[in-house]
């Protein structure tokens, strides 16, 4: 059989938004499954309305490059779920798609009559994806949720940063980006059974929980030895040198992690065997951990005269584990990622030129096809007509009708 | 036998073989999880990540470790020296009837013993071999060495993270090697999906890179759309003014015991007005709202298009003032209450006293005879509707399966396997 994508076939309807939700789609959609994300002017998804947008540019309810990022290989329509044309449109597809996917508050698709209760009756075997901060019930669930308050209680907050200091996180709502891994995975795994039984089912994803099962050792840890971790910057409790050092030029750093005395040696040898590097307090890799303070300082002091990229071309070498700190810019410009062709260069008529991210996984026989992400609603007349076998007056009258919503819809500043 | 147990669990019917260390060996815990027949190989005497701890009672043991009992569990255990041509071959007759082989080997490694993807794949045509390597298995950097460190400051995170101040941080807890751990998990059920249909396996080559840049969230659109290389910036938001300048809103603030978060932003965030009115209402309660607070205009004078660094370190102050009076607790409760935009900073200590955890039922007991013990676990990562997942098992003792398998699967005899272990094979 001739299957050029390995997810050819699935149909997924999306009415999440934001962040998670279609994080966790678009596994699905750049690997072939085919995604109708569902829209509505009135109530623009709100990675819409935040940027990056490009410099020197008006933003659009189009050109939000966060919207482009989370939202690649799917296609948009625009429907008022209000209206009871609407939310009939939604169940025709929802009988179309194999997976539905929601990312709102416990409750709120209930009202809209769109719950897994309501959607089973009409379609037996969807697989229906459900993903929010806390989970679909308990005494907190009804909390909206917000990527910050996922990253504390999900135990993320506390465990990034210097001792004495607050929290030092990652950047942006970092558990956004680790629960639609685990959602994909529920997801690819519910298809599978499917196909095996017929059986379809519910998926509840908690965000703050898939935090946790990331920590678990460390929780683990307070369980069985009433140990709480706390943040110790970059230390590690067994290596040394053992952090990101400065390097020449403004603000470049290099990563460096020596882990046993082989590395010791050969990372003193890089260094040019300093005499420092002979002192006893230096000799073993307990008196390296009592006077780690020095060590960093003295490894800086050589580092500060080098390029990060001198510094870990060096040490790789040797065979001492180094990385430049990559910014974005480098990153940009990194010859291994050129190599694995990680940046995709789509053109979006609103965004203009872009670059979007590959995901970390190659399948040489049915690799990807992402394309860009969709303008909303631009695929209302596709979907109408192939999908569902929609006539053009039959379209015309839901557009006169506002069931399918245009810029019109829009809140007034962004029309 | 894997075969016969059907459609209990999500992946039932499928056997894994597990080839993998701390690099993306999270793969494999996620798909026995999911119900999959996981046979943990490790070489004779025991895989060197039973020496990483946390350790039960801090007792530094190959069977006490418990980042071995947490990577491992619902896993049958096996040791094989694939480095030996008799071990090799034992693995071949393994792959015959394997659905997964995952491997963490350096790039060439399983190639050099014969044990490539093209080798396997002439045994089982439909093996899904996946292998998860720091830059992936090709190009200038494939041979570099890693730690989770490294492959953090590789994939762009930590250059995004720490203090302003300070040099670029990871987290504490390392998190590279499980991006990738997740990220490989996806590519093979994706080129699962493929090869149930079509039978035809493949290679999925997985690069911890990638996936460590898998959670940059807006930093490389900041880059390519506007030319802005994002610097770390603490606990704070940082905003591109229009006239090129860059203003820092926190995002987390310290309480009485503590850190919470705490959202600060206005202007058309709806919400976080809400928030924020209501805050600045509670703190007047208790006489802590200077005057120019009290009726504080978040929609127009807090704009972040318009902000300017003074004037929010002098509401930031104001508020700190009046958090530094409440404890997490105080503040998480008050906030659920009047939907406040607040959550504490949570250790472990405050994961496992959640009320919302222990009404989830995510704490889940394991029985661990050789402990005479049982231990908590957290629970799964996402709750099924029709396939409950659950730990079925604690992570193996070394070689605790090795007579299920080679007896009676493979038809070794007892003396066979004698031989076998004297002579370091198994």
């Amino acid at each position: 059989m001739e299957r050029k994508r390995a997810l050819e076939g699935i149909k997924v309807i999306d009415f999440s938004w934001v962040v998670v939700g279609p994080m966790t789609i678009n596994y699905l959609a750049d690997h072939g499954a085919t995604v109708i994300k569902v829209e509505n002017h009135a109530h623009p998804d709100n990675s819409r309305v935040i940027g990056p947008y490009r410099k020197g540019t008006t933003p659009t309810i189009d050109s939000s490059g966060f919207y482009v990022h989370q939202n690649s290989s799917k296609l948009s329509v625009s429907l008022d779920l209000s209206k009871p044309k609407g939310k009939e449109i939604a169940f025709k597809l929802i009988k179309w798609a194999d997976v539905m996917a929601e990312s709102m508050v416990p409750g709120a698709m209930k009202r809209l009559g769109l719950d897994y209760d309501s959607v089973v009756k009409v379609k037996p075997d969807i697989i229906y994806y459900s993903t929010c901060m806390h989970g679909q019930y308990g005494p907190r669930a009804s909390s909206p949720g917000y990527g910050q308050l996922v990253c504390a209680l999900g135990g993320i907050y506390h465990l990034g940063g210097w001792p004495g200091r607050g929290p030092a996180p990652p950047e942006g709502a970092y558990v956004d980006y680790i629960a639609p891994r685990f959602g994909a995975i529920a997801i690819l795994a519910a298809l599978d059974y499917r196909r095996r039984t017929g059986k379809g089912q519910y998926i509840d994803v908690s965000q703050v929980e898939t935090a946790i099962y990331l920590l678990a050792p460390t929780i683990m840890d307070y369980l069985v030895n009433s140990r709480v971790m706390n943040p110790n910057g970059n230390r590690s409790p067994y290596a040394t040198p053992h952090g990101s050092f400065r390097c020449k030029g403004d603000d470049r750093w290099c990563a460096i992690a020596v882990s046993s005395n082989e590395e010791w040696k050969a990372f003193c040898k890089v260094i040019g065997e300093p005499s420092w590097t002979r002192e006893p307090k230096f000799a073993t890799l307990l008196n390296r951990k009592k006077n780690e303070d020095e060590l960093e300082e003295l490894v800086e002091k050589w580092t500060v005269n080098y390029s990060p990229e001198e510094v870990m071309t060096l040490m790789q070498a040797a065979g001492v584990p180094a990385s430049v700190v990559e910014s974005n810019k480098d990153l940009f410009e990194d010859p291994q990622l050129k190599h694995r062709g990680h940046f995709r260069h789509f053109e979006h008529p609103a965004v203009g030129k872009y670059t979007h991210d590959s995901r970390a996984f190659r399948l040489p026989k049915t690799p990807d096809n992402q394309f860009r992400a969709p303008l909303m609603g631009e695929h209302n007349e596709y979907v109408c007509k192939n999908i569902l076998g929609m006539s053009d007056d039959e379209i015309s009258e839901l557009l006169a009708e506002g069931v399918i919503t245009t810029e019109a819809d829009l809140p007034p500043e962004w029309r | 036998m894997h075969k016969d147990r059907k459609n209990e669990d999500l992946l039932s019917p499928y056997r894994v073989l597990d080839l993998t260390d701390a690099k993306g060996g999270l793969c494999v815990r996620i798909l026995a999880d999911l119900g999959a027949d996981v046979i943990k190989i490790e070489r004779p005497g025991g895989d060197e990540a039973r020496r990483v701890g946390p350790f039960y009672k801090d007792i530094p043991h190959p069977e006490k470790s418990l980042y071995w009992f947490i990577l491992n569990a619902n896993k049958r255990g096996i040791t094989l020296d694939i480095e030996t041509e008799e071990g090799r071959e034992i693995f071949r007759r393994l792959v015959k009837d394997a659905d997964f082989v995952i491997e963490s080997f350096s790039p060439g490694y399983m190639e050099n013993l014969g044990l490539g993807y093209e080798a396997l794949s002439k045994i089982n045509p439909r093996i899904i071999m996946t292998t998860i390597s720091p830059f992936g298995e090709t190009g200038p950097k494939a041979h570099y060495k890693v730690t989770d460190l490294i492959s953090w400051a590789s994939g762009g995170a930590m250059y995004c993270q720490g203090d302003p101040d300070r040099p670029p941080l990871q987290l504490s807890f390392p998190q590279a090697y499980l991006h990738a751990g997740c990220e490989a998990a996806i590519g093979s059920l994706i080129a699962h999906y493929h090869r149930e249909l079509t039978g035809e396996g493949q290679r999925v080559d997985v690069s911890i890179q990638e996936s460590v840049i898998g959670i940059l969230m807006d930093t490389q659109e900041m880059w390519d759309l506007q030319g802005f290389n994002f610097r770390r910036s603490g606990h704070a938001w940082t905003f591109l003014r229009p006239d090129g300048g860059h203003i820092r809103q926190a995002y987390c603030f310290p309480c009485k015991d503590g850190w919470v978060a705490f959202w600060t932003l206005g202007g058309t965030y709806t919400t976080s007005v809400k928030h924020l009115q209501e805050c600045v209402r509670w703190a007047d309660e208790e006489g802590m709202a200077p005057e120019w607070l009290k009726n504080f205009d978040w929609v127009h004078d807090y704009r972040t298009e318009t902000l300017t660094q003074q004037q929010i370190d002098k509401v930031e102050g104001a508020l700190i003032n009046f958090l530094m009076t409440k404890t997490k607790k105080e503040l998480y409760d008050e906030a659920f209450k009047k939907r406040m935009i607040i959550a504490p900073v949570s250790n472990a200590k405050d994961i496992w006293e959640s009320d919302q955890l222990q009404a989830r039922d995510f704490w889940v007991k394991v029985e661990h005879p050789e402990l005479r013990e049982t231990l908590t676990y957290c629970g799964p990562f996402a709750k099924m509707s029709e396939t409950p997942m659950r730990i079925r098992c604690r992570a193996p003792l070394i070689g605790e399966h090795n007579q299920e398998i080679y007896e009676k699967e493979l038809g070794f005899s007892k003396g066979e396997l004698i031989m076998l272990k004297e002579a370091g094979i198994i």
